[in-house]
């Protein structure tokens, strides 16, 4: 039972991790991109092809996916994305479905579409247990991580002047233009970093989550469910909302087998039909 | 009668390329019998897409879900051919009431929120209904699909006909569909339920405060559209006789997106003009490359869109600057 709720806590910082790119640029920049799990797969790919390839070693591999994806952000930012931004929804979602397709068949062209596995270091392999738990050291491997980067991105937004000009920006992108930010280079910056967490994500969840081109799509509904439920305005939102999921699913999938991925959307579903901007939400801010 | 009502009343006229267009497909079935099967795909799709622009072009719905009613009319026609009577006519009017139903429940979903909210929870239902299929094989047959599903003759006042396997019954009675719902939709649309329905996509707060009921008439909507979309769905496992998970796959939810796209939305023939489009599209890359039909395709939908999708069925404004 605890280790089940270990388990699910796992997935859900790796989700976090995964989805906290998206939720940045649905809030801020009002943008739905179906994408971003392309992004997460670019970090995967990165991964298993330097280890298995190159045989470059894993904790290398991860900063190294971290910076593949993130130039990828940089990379498409300012050449597609942000002609998007102030578009009607509907072409925001075809846009970023189109790059999903893109993304899929590109990766199955240079790669192969099967499945790609990934060897994780042997000091992180196995588990151990602490008061009859059962504790998977990758498992904890991810969930220390993860938790890092969560409290350095809070330090991030909520400490540094870097943080206040991107609330700036998001609460009033004209105000804060004319006050003199370069919203634009702001923007630019978050998506990148956004976009290199998800690739980290995908780097770290490769073993977890699985690994192969229709990777995008398969968890492109619980990137969105995780920014949906949790609101995009705040950090803490979409972490309670991803461990939520992550427990749900997991704790799903062992008692339930049977039902399968039903019990998430239903959640998803009941959560959104009572809540419907988002289980945590800061009242006021423009939009 | 007052300038307004007749400027209402004009835009309900016929126009010279629908007849062309109903006389086109009609020919179709009569000049082109070796490719009836090809051409059924096509109005299938057609049908699908029509059904898409009620909600999105008409009501500014952006729904990612759509393909929720699609399956579920396409198993529900297949389903009861397979257990209760195989007679066509009766298994349609089934299934597009039970898509309907579907329709008319979830469509309390779709009234709150943003845009997001509603993507997520179209979304949402469509892949709730895909784990049901898959998980009840007892019924539907999980992911093998829904086998030996066999159609009885086609009834009509001209006499019985067999589905033949040129598909040439197959897609005169599609083709008989997807007149009878162009009619449907074309009559709704023009009647002064549709004008309001383009006044709340418009403004949905200025629509309510000048007295519309707006989320009685989003589900009125919502409802007719998950009807047609189901007819369509419907007419899939009739003429195929086969019904798989795939129905409710994303893939189709974002192609029928597509289609309506490439048609242009919002004024009912676009699903037709896409899906002909689209088809003959997909024929031709496939020939070409099989496997990477989907590489095209994206290029072809980032494309479209950084260029400006509303240009595509106006090529005057090519070379114009906006």
């Amino acid at each position: 039972m605890l280790t089940l709720l270990f388990d699910g806590i796992a997935y859900g910082m790796l989700l976090f991790v995964l989805a906290v790119g998206l939720a940045v640029t649905l809030g801020l920049m009002n943008f739905i991109n179906l994408a971003h799990g392309a992004f997460a797969m670019a970090g995967g790919y990165i991964t298993v092809l330097a280890m298995n390839r190159l045989g470059v070693p894993f904790l290398v591999c991860l900063p190294l996916a971290f910076l593949g994806a993130a130039l990828l952000g940089a990379l498409l930012e300012p050449l597609l994305y942000r002609r998007m931004y102030a578009r009607p929804h509907l072409d925001q979602v075809l846009f970023s479905i189109g790059l999903v397709f893109i993304a899929v068949t590109t990766v199955d062209y240079f790669v192969g579409s099967m499945q790609q596995n990934i060897q994780i270091p042997a000091w992180l392999q196995g588990r151990f247990d602490i008061a009859w738990v059962g504790i998977g050291k990758y498992r904890l491997f991810i969930i220390v991580v993860c938790a890092a980067l969560t409290l350095a991105l809070q330090w991030l937004l909520s400490r540094t002047r870097f943080g206040s000009q991107l609330r700036a920006s998001v609460d009033d992108r004209r105000v804060a233009g004319g006050l003199g930010l370069n919203v634009n280079r702001i923007f630019l910056l978050t998506f990148a970093v956004g976009s290199g967490l998800a690739g980290l994500g995908g780097a770290l969840g490769a073993e977890v989550l699985g690994l192969d081109p229709s990777f995008p799509l398969k968890f492109m509904i619980y990137f969105l469910i995780v920014c949906s439920v949790g609101g995009t305005t705040t950090i803490t939102g979409p972490l309670l909302a991803a461990l939520l999921l992550g427990i749900a699913d997991v704790m799903g999938k062992y008692y339930a087998p049977k039902l399968g991925a039903f019990i998430v959307y239903t959640l998803m579903i009941v959560i959104l039909l009572l809540r419907p901007q988002g289980l945590f939400v800061r009242s006021g801010g423009g939009k | 009668m007052t300038k307004v009502a007749h400027g209402l009343k004009h835009g309900a006229h016929w126009r010279w390329w629908e007849f062309a267009l109903l006389a086109g497909l009609l020919l179709s079935w009569l000049l082109l019998p070796g490719h009836a099967l090809l051409l059924n795909e096509i109005a299938i799709l057609a049908l699908f897409a029509l059904s898409l622009d009620l909600i999105l072009g008409y009501s500014g719905i952006v729904s990612l879900g759509h393909a929720a009613f699609f399956g579920f009319g396409s198993y529900a026609a297949a389903l009861f051919a397979k257990l209760v009577m195989p007679d066509p006519w009766i298994g349609m009017l089934f299934a597009i009431a039970l898509a309907a139903l579907l329709g008319a429940v979830t469509s309390v979903l779709i009234l709150r929120g943003t845009d997001l909210t509603r993507l997520m929870v179209t979304l949402g239902v469509a892949s709730i209904l895909y784990e049901l299929a898959n998980k009840l094989d007892w019924l539907t047959g999980g992911a093998d699909g829904l086998q030996g599903v066999v159609m009885g003759p086609l009834l009509t006042p001209f006499g019985r006909f067999e589905f033949d396997i040129a598909g040439r019954t197959a897609y005169a009675y599609t083709l008989f569909v997807l007149i009878v719902c162009l009619f449907v939709g074309r009559r709704l649309v023009h009647s002064p339920f549709g004008y309001s329905l383009q006044a709340l996509r418009d403004n949905r707060l200025r629509a309510g405060s000048i007295g519309l009921s707006v989320n009685a008439r989003l589900v009125a909507i919502y409802t007719i559209a998950a009807a047609i979309a189901g007819a369509a769905g419907a007419l899939l496992a009739q003429t195929s006789g086969f019904s798989s998970l795939d129905v409710f796959d994303f893939h189709r939810s974002a192609e029928v997106l597509l289609v309506l796209v490439i048609g242009g939305t919002g004024y009912l023939y676009g699903g037709i003009f896409g899906a002909i489009v689209f088809k003959l599209l997909h024929d031709l890359v496939s020939a070409w490359t099989p496997q990477y039909w989907n590489f095209w395709l994206g290029v072809f939908l980032v494309v479209l869109v950084l260029v400006g999708r509303d240009k595509l069925t106006r090529p005057w404004t090519w070379w114009k600057r906006s």
